[in-house]
């Protein structure tokens, strides 16, 4: 098999972290505004992916046009928990894959551009559709393959639940991707500590988590999820010749609403309108 | 016209389409028997094994539909199917990708290795699935020229092959074409509409039936979904009785998709099922398991015999 490795050869992007930080900010109370409007949603694991993403998308990482949202040279970005879609369509409106008077049809019917409680490719900017959890990094890898065998320098990022590790397809592609050596992968774990039914410790624990990604033979990171210069440092890591690349972020289920904050109840339920007035004023 | 399993006509196919560069093939580490080595020989760039993991196979080819490749994940239809019915219904039919889902190993020809090797359920389920659209051919002529459509054919399909070897029923005047059935022996009195295997089976029947006077037609139908509504009507319409046959269970296969447009057209015909009758078989040889479940040509001829009393 003739393999065609690419190096990080693009020019070092020099974020300003306090405008990102901002940014991140912002998200977090667009996403909150759709949810509370749509009368449901999963506020938790969005607030706890938002730095991740605004990373991503906003300090020059992911190379993409709306304008031009097919480009087969564009680097892709999975959201493989799906929920989180209150986050994905805020941060798809920031950058102007849809408008953000679109986000008034979240989860509603008749939705003009097919804004779903998970997301579907019939939302520009939306690869494919996510939401039975597993299935991301598989399709991540294959995404990868088709690339690289385009000749293209495409990376391609897969946002993580740390729930959706218990799925054994997670680790069937981890399997895959150091087979195939896809060092154009890149996974994101999100590891907010908390699922549906309970803190994911105790649901059914991942842990020793770097270990277990290190025994697939992936190049294995760790950051703090919410830090957001360790975020943009680590995205601009040179890859590894060979390894595909993990980052596992240990992030904050609902981050930045203190009351929502590494709590379970917090996952899949829209704020009532108490909540959000108090949860808007602290995110200021 | 070559008698062989469907299996290695696609295996021979897949090397003809290998020529264009966007076709890529998956197997899930049983690729010598599904023949989609002969590709991964001749284009090791493009060929995935992506060893015996079918979840993760769907949904890598999945990723590849989506960065513009046609690619054909390969497996036995038992695992490929059964493994994944999550992966089908979201990453392949829900997101509409370009993936052809290729299952080998079908139905109870499959033999000795019994019942979790023979899949019995497939059509049923793949042909409940939106997007998603089931091909099964009946010979060697008919491989070659599906796959070539299915390459060209842009969504979702399910393609199912045989393990064991087929008489070849077409020449190369022949013309496939997806949502077609054809008419493979012209008679009179009753139509038999059969699938797959079941097209030579019936033959064997008709050879039998022929000798006591028996004349009747016979209807290749090797696309389940989109079916051929037109030809069924016509023909159930202009015969007196109706039969399908089929190496698949009794429940959600051809004969469930003759009877649901018979019964959308409101066509009254005596109708005959030959299938599964569902049950779970055993091991044996295809023949045997043929004849004592209800799928042999001598079944089919006694079907016909008791429809035309």
């Amino acid at each position: 098999m003739s393999l065609n490795i690419f190096m990080n050869d693009r020019p070092l992007a020099t974020p300003d972290i306090k405008q990102l930080e901002k940014t991140a900010l912002e998200l977090r109370r667009l996403a909150l505004k759709i949810i509370f409007q749509a009368g449901s949603g999963h506020p938790g694991g969005s607030f706890s992916a938002t730095d991740l993403m605004t990373a991503l998308f906003f300090g020059g990482i992911l190379k993409y046009d709306p304008k031009n949202p097919k480009d087969p040279k564009r680097d892709r970005f999975l959201l493989s928990k799906g929920h989180a879609s209150g986050i994905y369509y805020s941060v798809l409106a920031k950058a102007g894959y849809i408008a953000e008077s679109d986000l008034d049809s979240y989860r509603k019917i008749n939705s003009p551009r097919f804004l779903s409680g998970h997301p579907h490719p019939k939302t520009p900017g939306v690869e494919i559709a996510s939401g039975s959890l597993g299935q991301g990094l598989s399709i991540g890898h294959g995404i990868a393959l088709g690339t690289r065998l385009d000749g293209y320098d495409s990376k391609v990022y897969v946002i993580l639940g740390d729930g959706e590790l218990q799925e054994g397809q997670i680790w069937e592609a981890a399997m895959s991707a150091d087979k195939f050596k896809s060092n154009n992968l890149i996974a994101i774990v999100d590891y907010n500590k908390v699922a549906q039914d309970n803190i994911t410790k105790d649901l059914k624990d991942l842990e020793p988590l770097e270990d277990k990604w290190r025994a697939f033979n992936w190049d294995v990171h760790r950051i703090d999820g919410h830090d957001m210069k360790a975020i943009m440092d680590v995205l601009q890591l040179p890859l590894d010749p060979e390894k595909p690349r993990v980052i596992i972020a240990d992030t904050i289920k609902g981050k930045g609403v203190s009351f929502m904050e590494g709590k379970t109840a917090w996952h899949g339920v829209a704020p009532s309108p108490e909540d959000y007035e108090k949860a808007l004023k602290e995110l200021v | 016209m070559q008698t062989a399993p469907t299996r290695d006509a696609y295996g021979t196919a897949l090397v003809e389409i290998g020529s264009d560069p966007r076709i890529v093939v998956l197997d899930a580490g049983v690729s010598d028997s599904t023949r989609s080595k002969k590709f991964g020989d001749k284009f090791p760039d493009r060929f995935f094994n992506m060893g015996i993991a079918e979840a993760d196979m769907v949904c890598t080819a999945a990723g590849l539909a989506t960065a513009g490749k046609i690619p054909f994940a390969t497996g036995f239809a038992c695992f490929l199917l059964g493994r994944t019915m999550d992966q089908v219904l979201v990453s392949v039919a829900y997101s509409n990708t370009n993936v052809k889902l290729v299952g080998t190993h079908t139905g109870l020809a499959v033999g000795e290795d019994g019942p979790t090797a023979q899949m019995i359920v497939d059509i049923a389920y793949m042909r409940a699935i939106p997007n998603m659209i089931v091909v099964q051919p009946a010979d060697w002529e008919e491989t070659m020229q599906a796959t070539r459509a299915l390459a060209e054919y842009i969504g979702p399909a399910y393609f199912r092959l045989g393990r064991s070897k087929v008489k070849g029923i077409f020449d190369s005047s022949y013309k496939f074409e997806i949502g077609k059935g054809r008419v493979v022996k012209k008679g009179s009195d009753l139509v038999i509409f059969a699938t797959g295997i079941m097209v030579q089976e019936s033959l064997t029947a008709m050879e039998m039936l022929e000798k006591d006077g028996i004349h009747i037609t016979l209807v290749n139908i090797s696309t389940l979904k989109p079916i051929d509504r037109d030809l069924i009507i016509e023909l159930a319409d202009s015969h007196k009785a109706v039969i399908t046959a089929e190496d698949h269970n009794l429940i959600g296969g051809l004969g469930s998709a003759v009877g649901e447009v018979l019964l959308d057209a409101q066509i009254s015909k005596p109708f005959k099922r030959i299938a599964v009758k569902d049950q779970f078989a055993e091991t044996g040889t295809g023949p045997e398991l043929f004849e004592k479940y209800g799928l042999s040509a001598n079944h089919i001829a006694k079907a016909v015999k008791d429809s035309l009393k």
